[in-house]
């Protein structure tokens, strides 16, 4: 949307159109173009190859292998796999997973929306509640998680005292198996919501306001206007926070770790934890490879069908 | 730059890992050596002792530096596996009695050729040995005791603790104390794993049999054991709701006055130490028998360690010399683990507590960490986990314990 609408004002402005200057040759670009090109790649390419690639192969070959980090590692092919797909534990993590995932998700874009609704109209201290509401975003999750569990303790935090004023009697939180997930989505989504708020807040001031004035003068009200102008043109912010927002949920931990360990009974332990407890608890380095190379495929999977389906959904004006 | 890039990913180790030939004959190197010391029993309040000792070893010893490095405990164990895992393990290292049989297990500890072993309290030394030779010394042992507040337990009209208590006395006492209301509670004992197996053994019960390949806590007398801790809770000691089982949360209420007796180990004297009320230690009671959990630290040269010599110069330092059993009978850091039990009158002629003869009794019975050959972590993971099951209510005890035996005996059959 931005792009044509900058493309429009240049050959508006600039009589010169920079369309009809003549074709380099390619040959012309040579060494000096591609050195140029690699200087620009070189600070991201080194660390993502470094830092992402080897340790990727890496982790590829330990998960054929049986390996305590300790003792040398021993070939065993594919067995680590078989035994994760054999043990109950697998499909149990992947369900708080996906579990973490449904809960959050809508959580932190309706919220994230309504915020970035709000803050995107003329207000008195504009700028200071963007801040206020971007703050978690920035914060260490284990301040934010030291803070929530008090917030949530069961007998004496600020959630359930509250609740007690209303007659409420408040649930154990993350002492209950039932709770500690749902603890976990709560403080989440509230960390995350001022990120989400940013990039649809980004994604609503690019919206060409003469979309708005055509809407209005063809008589739509507030709500046609929301539903037919705003949420499609917003697509593709919409789109950028799904994507990001799975694969990111998909690697929830920090707050796991640091809010439940997994507790109680299991309740909250998710596919991270999962690889961190296998790895330094239980001397099963190789079986933890491979859960994460499992649950790489499956952050792929559902990376591409999404991009495979945004095409019916997301509007690039 | 090969090297560090490899260790950067994470998969070396394997070449690293070749036992020492021999062990090594410690003496003073020729030229200057610099070794690395990598520990956690000085984290959160010991470091200026710790550093009282190297100080004193590197004036005895002008051609050794060494250099310390300080994690808590809670991280100190992910640390050093991703250090054995990428070859940058320290020449010595601590660790305590359940990982050091890992350690030992995997061939990275070097076979201590030690001056002067009859320096250490035999027990310990022979718990870091294997078949006679020495693969970790032991830095310090230190006990669990009953610590009580007297003042609570004039106001309620209660004798004070004796060596000689039973679990049923101690109950009595705590429903008494519960009993003077305005959020004080009776007692605190964890409810854990490491708690379950030492009231077992005060219960003449065992946790693992025999062979050690299946556990033997599901009987009556294990029933009755995980009983009497899970059921302190809500009744003498707070839920889990309240806060229990939360890092310093019996602690806490200790200082704050509000319990009676409390469970742990001497390494809260120091904590405890500034009260406002009047308290002291008991052995901790026992059922059928006395039985009294005993924790040990230790050091151990790293296999891969090119200065193996000055390394274990240092550690046999820093686990018997004067200069640490002063050091650690000076600020009350644990107990040396030494042999001459008199060196020690000094540690029981210090007040606050007034009965550290307490700490020395406990060792009259001791019981001893269950270890199993694989599957430690996980087993202690599933006893907690089930008696914190039984703690909240959500499983009867006999269906908690089934559940560990069941699950457990899977983990560690073999």
């Amino acid at each position: 949307m931005s792009v044509s609408t900058l493309q429009t004002s240049l050959v508006d402005r600039a009589p010169v159109a920079p369309v009809s200057a003549p074709v380099r040759p390619r040959k012309k670009r040579g060494w000096r173009y591609g050195l140029t090109v690699a200087a620009f790649l070189l600070p991201s390419a080194v660390p993502l190859l470094l830092f992402v690639l080897v340790p990727m192969v890496a982790a590829a070959w330990i998960s054929l292998n049986d390996w305590n980090l300790i003792t040398p590692m021993q070939f065993v092919g594919i067995d680590n796999f078989v035994q994760l797909l054999n043990d109950p534990a697998t499909a149990s993590v992947f369900g708080n997973t996906l579990y973490y995932i449904l809960g959050y998700l809508p959580l932190v874009y309706v919220g994230g929306l309504l915020l970035a609704l709000g803050l995107n109209r003329t207000l008195k201290g504009r700028a200071f509640w963007r801040g206020i509401y971007f703050l978690p975003v920035v914060t260490s999750w284990i301040a934010v998680a030291i803070v929530w569990r008090w917030l949530l303790n069961p007998s004496n935090g600020v959630v359930n005292t509250v609740l007690g004023w209303v007659g409420i009697d408040g649930p154990g939180w993350w002492t209950e198996p039932a709770w500690s997930m749902p603890s976990i989505i709560l403080a989440s989504a509230w960390k995350d919501l001022g990120f989400v708020m940013v990039i649809l807040l980004a994604g609503l001031q690019a919206i060409n306001p003469e979309l708005y004035d055509a809407a209005k003068v063809d008589g739509a009200n507030a709500w046609q206007r929301f539903r037919s102008v705003t949420l499609p043109m917003l697509s593709p912010s919409t789109f950028f926070v799904v994507v990001i927002s799975l694969i990111n949920g998909f690697q929830v931990f920090d707050q796991v770790y640091a809010m439940t360990g997994g507790g109680p009974a299991g309740s909250s332990q998710v596919v991270v934890q999962q690889i961190y407890d296998l790895t330094f608890r239980y001397g099963a380095a190789g079986e933890a490879a491979a859960l994460s190379w499992m649950l790489f495929a499956v952050i792929l999977a559902v990376t591409v069908v999404q991009i495979i389906g945004q095409k019916r959904w997301v509007h690039y004006a | 730059m090969k090297r560090s890039l490899i260790a950067a990913a994470g998969i070396a180790a394997a070449s690293a890992l070749v036992l020492g030939g021999c062990a090594a004959q410690p003496a003073e190197p020729e030229g200057p050596v610099t070794i690395t010391y990598s520990n956690f029993i000085s984290a959160g309040g010991n470091e200026e002792n710790l550093a009282a000792i190297v100080e004193a070893f590197e004036a005895e010893n002008p051609n050794i530096t060494v250099e310390v490095e300080t994690l808590p405990y809670g991280d100190y164990f992910t640390a050093l596996q991703t250090d054995l895992a990428a070859g940058t393990i320290a020449d010595v290292v601590d660790t305590d009695f359940g990982f050091f049989q890992t350690l030992a297990d995997s061939g990275a500890l070097a076979p201590l050729e030690i001056a002067n072993p009859e320096a250490y309290r035999e027990s310990l030394v022979d718990a870091y040995s294997r078949d006679g030779v020495s693969y970790g010394l032991p830095s310090s042992f230190s006990a669990v005791v009953l610590y009580y507040n007297a003042d609570l337990f004039d106001q309620a009209g209660l004798e004070y603790p004796t060596a000689d208590w039973t679990w049923e006395d101690e109950q009595a006492a705590a429903e008494a104390i519960t009993a003077l209301g305005d959020g004080i509670w009776g007692s605190h004992q964890p409810v854990s794993f490491f708690e379950y197996y030492k009231v077992l053994a005060q219960n003449g019960e065992s946790f693992l049999n025999d062979d050690r390949t299946a556990v033997a806590f599901n009987t009556p007398g294990g029933i009755e054991a995980a009983e009497w801790l899970v059921n302190k809770s809500g009744t003498v000691m707070p839920t889990i709701e309240q806060g229990q089982g939360t890092p310093d949360f019996d602690t806490n209420l200790f200082v704050e006055g509000k319990l009676g007796m409390l469970h742990t180990g001497i390494w809260v004297f120091g904590a405890v130490a500034d009260v406002p009320f009047t308290w002291d230690i008991a052995v901790e009671p026992g059922n059928t028998q006395q039985a009294s959990g005993v924790f040990s630290n230790a050091v151990g040269v790293s296999a891969t360690s090119e200065n193996v010599e000055a390394a274990t110069l240092f550690a046999e330092f820093l686990t018997s010399s004067q200069t640490m059993v002063d050091v650690r009978l000076e600020s009350g850091w644990e107990l040396p683990p030494i042999s001459d039990e008199s060196q020690l009158a000094v540690y029981l002629t210090k007040d606050n507590p007034a009965n550290r003869q307490a700490v020395f009794d406990s060792l009259d019975g001791i019981a001893i960490q269950p270890i199993v050959a694989t599957g430690q972590q996980e087993m202690q993971d599933i006893m907690n986990e089930e008696l914190i099951e039984a703690q909240a209510g959500r499983k009867s005890v006999a269906d908690a314990l089934a559940s560990a035996e069941e699950r457990i005996n899977a983990v560690i059959g073999g």
